[in-house]
């Protein structure tokens, strides 16, 4: 008997959308990796009820820990009590979400499990192989895992997030004991400080629509003024460019692109935006882009399907009006 | 304190990449090659460190062919001191990478291994928290600020959600991400007294790390492209294509 274990990615026992995209990845790898079942892993305060709500989604088991160690994420102690779950439920592969804890500490596990690693998934092929993109995403690479423990982490973009199914009843906590050294993780140092951007718009990452301003608002108060309206108006989401979070408009966790988060939402308008292609990597799986640049030859408009050339502080909003008119 | 920092070469992002016929590859004949974006931001902040007096000695490694000599070159030129050449002709991901650099921290007396977060072709990010576990090191991945300050590094990290701090005592591992700070450029007359800097080549078998590789690439393809939409001419015509043909609003 082996199993795919999922890392169960959860805000205070409330279960990241991307979690279960994961599983969508776990449930393809199945018959392909000749796993017999999916189980399930939560650490930190909330997990219990995140391991319990995850069995409803088809694991046949969950485990979880709550203990002090992992009150705050950190990769040293998360890393060795994923490993440590693996190894108790007989998983040769850990799936888990491309976010940025997923993506520090997937890697950590690897070692602990003398597994490969495939970063940032996209498919998975019926023989085993998985696509995953390189080079901002310009390029697809079929890879094989040529080992017998496989790590992947999972862009969520890619797989729909799976929908509840019957699943087994035993949620379970995890023993600590297993693994002496954890006790010893403290000495890998603590965290110190915490900014978390305000929240009160839908997540960047699974939200229907966004709104992106790029180096062309020209200002914090510029992005403020005419693309906080501009989002509201639509209930979207609020991405950037590189440009405009380097220049300070706008929060580093915003930036969509290659090197920031990918976004894949139904409609997506980017405002001021020249559409490098490290910016495109980010957003071209959108269903629908609109495009608002003063340049008609500026390269987003390859991919937009709705292009306006014009002066974005003039139609931005112009389109805020028009949208919070519709909807009124 | 001495401080690593592993380098890769990589094409440059601003050229369009093409395939070989076969899929096997991309076309490198003639193409530009630059030092990875966030190896370039690792090593200035290695700069900075040592010219706050933190960082007494700078040493580059980077796991590739002969060629690599000329990116290491620039590097050093940009203020690091010495750098060591691991030849390699094959493939290699960011596993064989991260056993490699982990066997030369052994050999050296280091404090600190700065690497990018992502290589710009693989886009793994995998490397640093690989050479994390297996030195058993802490690691504090996707830095904006690093500050270092009796025995321990107070690193801010580009985090979901914002932005998060955290305190780790010395020997670490760090990744750099975009913010960290902008890259110099290294000056001509520094590119020939670059020449004269240690430069060790090595390979991978003096170190006794073996070649394989766990993620084999079996083909690249390029993806679908998005067709182009059409341009509209008002912000009344944008609404009603939202409304009546997108059926997105
Ligand atoms: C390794 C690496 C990783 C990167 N990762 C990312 C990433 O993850 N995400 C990302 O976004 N970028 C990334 N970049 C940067 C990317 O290459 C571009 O530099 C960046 O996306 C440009 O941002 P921008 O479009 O806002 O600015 P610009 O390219 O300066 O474009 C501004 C646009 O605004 C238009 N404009 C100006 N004034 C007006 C006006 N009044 N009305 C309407 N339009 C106007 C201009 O015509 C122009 O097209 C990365 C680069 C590198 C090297
Ligand atoms: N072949 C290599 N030689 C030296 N350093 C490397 C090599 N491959 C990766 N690295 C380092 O690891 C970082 C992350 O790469 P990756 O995890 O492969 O995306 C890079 O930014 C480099 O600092």
């Amino acid at each position: 008997m082996t199993s795919i274990l999922l890392y169960i990615q959860h805000v205070d026992g409330k279960v990241l959308k991307g979690t279960l995209s994961a599983l969508t990845a776990a449930r393809e790898l199945k018959g392909p990796w000749k796993a017999d079942t999916i189980v399930g892993i939560a650490l930190g305060p909330g997990a219990q009820s995140a391991a319990q709500e995850m069995l409803s989604y088809g694991l046949s088991s969950a485990r979880y820990s709550e203990d002090a160690l992992f009150q705050r994420y950190r990769a040293e102690p998360y890393a060795r009590a994923i490993a440590l779950a693996a190894r108790e439920t007989s998983a040769s592969t850990v799936v888990a979400l491309a976010s940025s804890t997923g993506k520090d500490v997937l890697p950590r596990v690897a070692v602990l499990l003398d597994a490969a690693q495939a970063s940032d998934i996209i498919g998975v092929n019926g023989d085993g192989s998985v696509r995953r993109p390189m080079y901002a995403g310009n390029i697809i690479a079929e890879v094989e895992l040529s080992v017998p423990h496989r790590v992947v982490t999972v862009r969520s973009t890619a797989f729909a997030p799976a929908l509840q199914e019957g699943g087994g009843s035993e949620c379970s906590e995890l023993s600590l004991a297993g693994d002496p050294e954890l006790h010893e993780q403290p000495r890998f140092g603590e965290v110190v400080g915490y900014e978390i951007s305000k929240a009160d718009r839908p997540e960047l990452s699974d939200a229907s629509v966004v709104v992106s301003g790029g180096r062309a608002l020209g200002s914090a108060e510029n992005f403020e003024k005419v693309v906080f309206p501009l989002a509201d108006a639509f209930g979207a989401a609020i991405g950037a460019s590189r440009a405009a979070v380097d220049s300070g408009y706008a929060p580093n966790d915003w930036q969509v692109g290659q090197t920031g988060k990918v976004v894949a939402p139904n409609l997506y308008i980017s405002v001021g935006i020249s559409g490098a292609i490290q910016h495109l990597a980010g957003m071209k799986d959108s269903k629908v882009i609109v495009a608002i640049n003063k340049d008609p030859d500026a390269p987003i408009f390859e991919i937009a399907d709705y292009g306006l050339v014009a002066d974005l502080f003039a139609v931005a909003p112009e389109l805020t009006e028009k949208v919070l008119g519709l909807r009124s | 304190m001495k401080i690593l920092v592993p380098v890769k070469r990589v094409p440059d992002w601003q050229i369009k990449l093409k395939l070989l016929p076969d899929g096997s590859g991309i076309q490198t004949d003639g193409i530009k090659w630059i030092l990875n974006t966030f190896d370039e931001i690792a090593v200035e902040e290695a700069i900075r460190l040592k010219e706050k007096g933190v960082v007494t000695e700078i040493v580059l490694v980077s796991i590739g062919p002969e060629e690599v000599r000329a990116r290491l070159e620039y590097a050093l030129a940009m203020g690091a001191d010495s750098a060591i050449l691991i030849k390699h002709d094959g493939p290699a991901d960011s596993d064989l990478a991260s056993r490699a650099i982990a066997e030369v921290f052994k050999k050296g007396d280091y404090s600190m291994i700065m690497l990018g977060k992502q290589a710009i072709d693989s886009d793994a990010n995998q490397t640093a928290q690989l050479v994390a576990a297996r030195l058993n090191l802490p690691q504090a991945c996707f830095a904006s600020k690093v500050v270092v300050e009796g025995g321990a590094a107070t690193v801010t990290r580009e985090v979901d959600g914002g932005l998060e701090t955290i305190k780790v005592p010395l020997p670490c591992v760090v990744s750099t991400d975009l913010r960290l700070n902008e890259p110099r450029y290294a000056a001509l007359p520094n590119l020939m007294k670059a020449k004269k800097k240690p430069f060790e080549v090595i390979t991978l078998d003096s170190l006794g790390v073996s070649a394989d590789v766990k993620v084999r690439v079996r083909g690249l393809s390029t993806p679908s492209a998005r067709k182009a939409g059409r341009k509209v001419s008002s912000v009344q015509e944008l609404v009603e294509a939202l409304q009546n043909e997108a059926k997105v609003l």
